[in-house]
């Protein structure tokens, strides 16, 4: 049993850490979250050239062939600098879509570029009324001579805003909430009908929902074999959750950093606040907590890569769950730890408090999530 | 990044498993996994099988009859005990006391009492805690005045558990008064036979008799039962301390009290289903499942560390607040599990001879109880407060 990272794991992780400390103070994220791209052009082509865009992909893609735990490297310290690029969006998800479903063309069009850097994508799994069940798939794609036409809508594509290639699931039969008869089409964002209403997240990020009315896309555009999309779909979301909880642990490491530091410097009472009790133990609570997130991603990262069973699917649910709950425990109490300084947008603290918060909102809150795990649950 | 054991490791276990599939007893077994209560003469004949295999004193060097297993063989130990049911050992000799006489204690100190330890002569119990030290343990008040080749002992220990059937105590003793609290205790190894000596039951809410009060009126203890210096009592308490605590969030306890619950939860019935079944329920178990998962591997983090040489520090005090929360919610939810029948205490079911109708389930009876017995794990082994205080000094530096 070994928990240390390996040293080429420990050099991509060091590699990440150094390129965010140099390139993402906290006020240079401010402007880039203002920008009209979102985040920075500069520090995305960085990551590309560092090879860290590539890092999950095989090495005839120019990649590393990293597994879960290399990307927990990347994305813990994406994590910690509240990076705003969308690395999981494109690279673990699009690409992870594209890399099991798609054919050798679609992968040669689109993997290496996504591998690069240079062709971002965006994936619109959840819709107006699924809530977080990706099975619930409303868009309809009808067969038609051309292809297949697409008349639907899909919610909070973060990232949707500037991507190069959308990847939306649709459905081609089946109920609107079987898992039988998804689809996964890719397509560019300029095709005629695809209408995106771009906004600002509360976590500094943007996002777009897409309205699709009767788009026409090729033949090619289907990825994957018709109406067998739910089983790419689910294990995908998996690695996307697993690197998720990566990144919460970063955000939440700097978030109890930040209140340790807080404490031990902000005097009241003639002492610094950190020498009453009450504080310290809520202090404990959000290191017990971090301690207890850490676990679950570790384990979610180990999982991440694997072939699927329930076995899988119960340690994705219980990682969220609890990434969900640590999360938001962290962000409340370090507000409270702070106080005023807490609620200013000037103070980085609140930035790390709202993408804890915005986590749990990905791919399924602690509440989903248990549900899910106690469906899965065994007798003994 | 690797959380397999190794193909030895592996091996260990199978043995393991091949000895308690050999060798514990049914009856004791099916005691601790039906929560019912053992009798001393259970102990010491369980003991008596690991001394024979030489797994009873996992914390001493090989020289003194110990076993030396890995972090991580303790961990599979520990596991695998908590699976089969074997009974939780009675720690105040082999894993307390022992520890400080083999770093503290002099040879004839080593000699006399190690082996005593072992073959289960002595049955050790911990004078610590007194009515107005609990916590606060520094402040304690009983009293040992030299006098010749004597310590004369007065005062009041309290929450002794099973001191009714030991022959021993150890105790921290005032020998200085004139100091700083902590400067002035000494280490103190007492038989209970000497006269003065008084043990009194406290029976705990659950009706048990598990803890006693012990009162020292003039008892005479020899000074060559001083462990150690005088007044230096404090230093191997809290080495003993340390001791304590590893292993308090009881992991692998939680583990079995889990699959007790989930197969408790598959025989009751709500609305005409199982109730594990239950949207509700099923999801209070659900989370207390997760959160244990989350808990083991925070343990196994602790273990893999220690094995790759580092000292587990105040994580342990983390993962004891974390492990007997969780623990007492398994606890909860099982009383839970039996809805009204949570309300009778039917002590004739919690004796395995019972042959008669059970009131409900077969094992109903002591859930009530135990769930109120278990309130005790987050105040003993310094309560759940004082852990977060360790926390908050040893790692935060508050």
């Amino acid at each position: 049993m070994d928990f240390r990272l390996n040293e080429e794991q420990q050099m991509l992780q060091d590699t990440v850490a150094r390129l965010v400390r140099g390139e993402y103070s906290f006020e240079k994220r401010l402007e880039f979250s203002e920008t009209e791209l979102g985040f920075s052009a500069d520090f995305w082509r960085q990551l590309s050239e560092l090879g860290l865009t590539a890092v999950p992909f095989s090495e005839e893609l120019g990649g590393f062939g990293g597994g879960g735990v290399e990307v927990q490297s990347v994305m813990a310290e994406l994590g910690r600098g509240l990076c705003l690029e969308p690395y999981m969006q494109s690279v673990i998800l699009g690409g992870g879509l594209i890399g099991q479903a798609g054919n050798d063309r679609q992968k040669e069009n689109w993997l290496a570029g996504i591998a690069s850097g240079e062709l971002k994508a965006a994936v619109g799994l959840q819709e107006p009324q699924s809530y977080y069940d990706l099975n619930n798939v409303e868009t309809r794609a009808e067969k038609n001579g051309e292809g297949y036409l697409l008349n639907g809508r899909k919610a909070v594509v973060i990232g949707g805003h500037c991507a190069d290639l959308i990847i939306v699931s649709a459905r081609t039969s089946g109920n609107s909430d079987s898992a039988d008869g998804i689809s996964l089409f890719a397509f560019s964002p300029d095709t005629d009908g695809v209408e995106r209403r771009t906004y600002p997240t509360i976590d500094g990020a943007k996002g777009c929902d897409i309205t699709l009315t009767n788009v026409q896309v090729g033949a090619d555009a289907l990825l994957g074999d018709e109406g067998q999309a739910g089983s790419v779909i689910e294990y995908q979301a998996g690695r996307a959750i697993a690197a998720l909880c990566a990144e919460a642990v970063g955000v939440m490491e700097m978030a109890n950093e930040l209140t340790l530091d807080y404490l031990k410097q902000r005097k009241q009472f003639g002492v610094p606040i950190g020498k009453f009790q009450v504080l310290q133990h809520r202090m404990v609570d959000m290191m017990s907590e971090l301690e207890q997130a850490r676990s679950m991603a570790i384990l979610a990262a180990s999982v991440a890569d694997s072939e699927q069973s329930d076995e899988r699917r119960r340690v994705l649910a219980a990682a969220k769950n609890v990434i969900g709950r640590a999360g938001q425990f962290i962000s409340e109490a370090g507000i409270q730890s702070h106080g005023g300084i807490g609620m200013t947008w000037e103070y980085n603290f609140a930035h790390y408090a709202k993408r804890l918060i915005a986590i749990n909102h990905q791919l399924g809150d602690d509440d989903f999530h248990l549900e899910r795990y106690a469906a899965l649950l065994q007798a003994s | 990044m690797n959380m397999n054991y190794t193909a030895e490791e592996l091996a260990f276990r199978d043995e393991v498993r091949a000895f308690l599939d050999e060798k514990l007893p049914a009856d004791i077994a099916a005691k601790v996994k039906g929560f019912r209560r053992l009798s001393k003469e259970d102990h010491l004949r369980w003991q008596q099988i690991l001394c024979k295999q030489g797994w009873y004193a996992t914390h001493w060097p090989e020289e003194y009859g110990g076993v030396k297993w890995t972090p991580v063989q303790k961990h599979i130990w520990d596991e695998e005990s908590c699976r089969y049911g074997v009974p939780r050992s009675i720690p105040f000799g082999v894993n307390m006391v022992a520890p400080v006489i083999i770093k503290f204690g002099n040879d004839a100190q080593k000699q006399h009492y190690l082996p005593r330890i072992l073959s289960g002569e002595d049955w050790w119990c911990q004078g610590y805690s007194e009515p107005g030290a609990g916590s606060d343990l520094a402040s304690l008040k009983t009293r040992a005045v030299r006098d010749g080749d004597h310590y004369i002992v007065n005062g009041q220990k309290t929450w002794t558990t099973l001191g009714q059937h030991a022959n021993m105590i150890f105790c921290l003793v005032r020998t200085n008064t004139e100091v700083k609290n902590q400067e002035g205790i000494s280490f103190l190894l007492i038989d209970m036979n000497t006269p003065g000596i008084t043990v009194r039951p406290i029976i705990t809410l659950d009706g048990e008799h598990e803890v006693n009060e012990v009162f020292f009126e003039d008892v005479k203890v020899p000074v060559e039962n001083l462990v150690g210096e005088e007044d230096k009592g404090w230093t191997y308490a809290k080495f003993l301390l340390t001791y304590e605590r590893t292993g308090l969030a009881g992991i692998g306890m939680s583990k079995a009290a889990l699959s007790h619950l989930k197969q408790l939860a598959s025989r009751r019935m709500k609305n005409g289903k199982p109730l594990i079944e239950d949207p509700s329920f099923s999801q209070r178990i659900a989370k207390v499942e997760i959160d244990l998962t989350a808990a083991a591997i925070s343990n196994l983090r602790i273990i893999a560390s220690v094995e790759g040489g580092g000292v587990p520090g105040a994580e342990s005090s983390m993962l004891k607040v974390k492990g007997t929360e969780i623990r007492q919610a398994i606890n909860d939810l099982a009383r839970r599990a039996i809805g009204p029948y949570a309300l009778p205490f039917v002590e004739e079911e919690l004796d395995l001879a019972y042959d008669g109708e059970f009131l409900s389930d077969e094992n109903a009876a002591p859930l009530s109880a135990q769930y109120f017995n278990n309130r005790k794990l987050s105040i003993f082994g310094g309560s759940n407060e004082i852990q977060k205080n360790i926390v908050s000094k040893m790692i935060l530096g508050l």
